[in-house]
């Protein structure tokens, strides 16, 4: 099984999410530098956190158009999975493998705070490490986190079970007042259709050691590398 | 020549809290008679002398629809003037 995480300029949880595969799995894990046009090699790709590009233009915007991303989308197109953390789910959306888009949050601040988040579909390669409707803790680190959509994709992403978590309290609740952010539905990540591709704005690699304060993101890595 | 002057906004139904909060603080500084913000980007795209206006048009509209804007979420408007 080996990882590749892409490394845009501006990327800054890549060394992170490298460190949690390779030090805390034991995985085998590459950088790929976004010049990169060859993805063969690779049995699932992360996009890391950061701010590439400086977050010129819009949140992604400028990232979707570095060579690398034309093969990322040849290879969710083939079925490999795809995973965005923040900045990376900010470019998943610009590219179009989601739908939708992440607007500025609803209190125009900063938030980084550790925020709880409910497993809404168990059954994919991302999250069958966890059982559904498990409340997982990790931190979410972001200005454009507030996740926008029509009703007509919203209906879709529910009817077809694509949404991944939900902003919660730590019981588990998941009412309007504990959403962070303003994000519709409270929603914390998304799938595509065919659930290859995850995008969310929280940190797993910033969950995934007891040194931490929490190991609940680490379920994700796991699904991943567990998956066959 | 012809430079393109765009202007992308956001559209009608997405709360922009960047132009609310510019409401608000006109409201703070007592300006009682502003009804409605809106924020925006805008650009100022110079195109070289091979184009004419059409040209110019069309490649207005691809990059607006391409890169400029988010049609998710955003709207945008432009008009071309002849410069020298």
């Amino acid at each position: 099984m080996k990882f590749g995480v892409v490394v845009f300029p501006g990327s800054n949880c890549d060394h992170d999410t490298y460190h949690v595969l390779k030090k805390v799995l034991g995985a085998g894990v590459f950088y790929i530098w976004h010049k990169e046009t060859s993805l063969r090699l690779f049995d699932a790709i992360i996009l890391p956190g950061g701010f590439s590009y400086g977050d010129y233009l819009r949140v992604g915007a400028v990232a979707r158009f570095s060579p690398v991303m034309k093969e990322i989308v040849k290879y969710a197109k083939e079925g490999g999975p795809v995973l965005g953390i923040c900045n990376g789910f900010q470019i998943l959306l610009e590219t179009g493998l989601l739908p939708g888009a992440l607007i500025a949050n609803d209190g125009l601040r900063f938030l980084c705070q550790d925020v709880y988040l409910k497993v809404k579909n168990s059954d994919t390669v991302f999250t069958n490490a966890y059982e559904k409707d498990r409340v997982l803790k990790m931190p979410i680190a972001h200005y454009s986190g507030n996740y926008f959509a029509n009703d007509e994709i919203l209906k879709r992403l529910h009817d077809e079970d694509r949404i991944a978590f939900q902003y919660c309290n730590a019981d588990g609740d998941e009412s309007d007042q504990i959403n962070p952010n303003g994000s519709k539905h409270g929603i914390a990540g998304i799938f595509n259709e065919n659930k290859n591709v995850l995008g969310m704005m929280p940190h797993p690699e910033r969950a995934a050691e007891k040194i931490l304060a929490s190991e609940d993101g680490l379920g994700i890595f796991k699904s991943l590398l567990e998956r066959n | 020549m012809w430079k393109a002057k765009i202007v992308v906004t956001y559209k009608p139904g997405i709360l922009d809290p960047e132009a609310k909060t510019i409401q608000h603080a006109l409201g703070n500084l007592g300006y009682r008679h502003i009804q409605e913000v809106e924020a925006g980007r805008y650009f100022e795209v110079q195109f070289d002398k091979t184009l004419n206006k059409e040209d110019a048009e069309s490649l207005t509209k691809e990059i607006c629809d391409k890169i400029l804007s988010n049609p998710v979420i955003q709207k945008y408007r432009y008009e071309l003037k002849e410069v020298d």
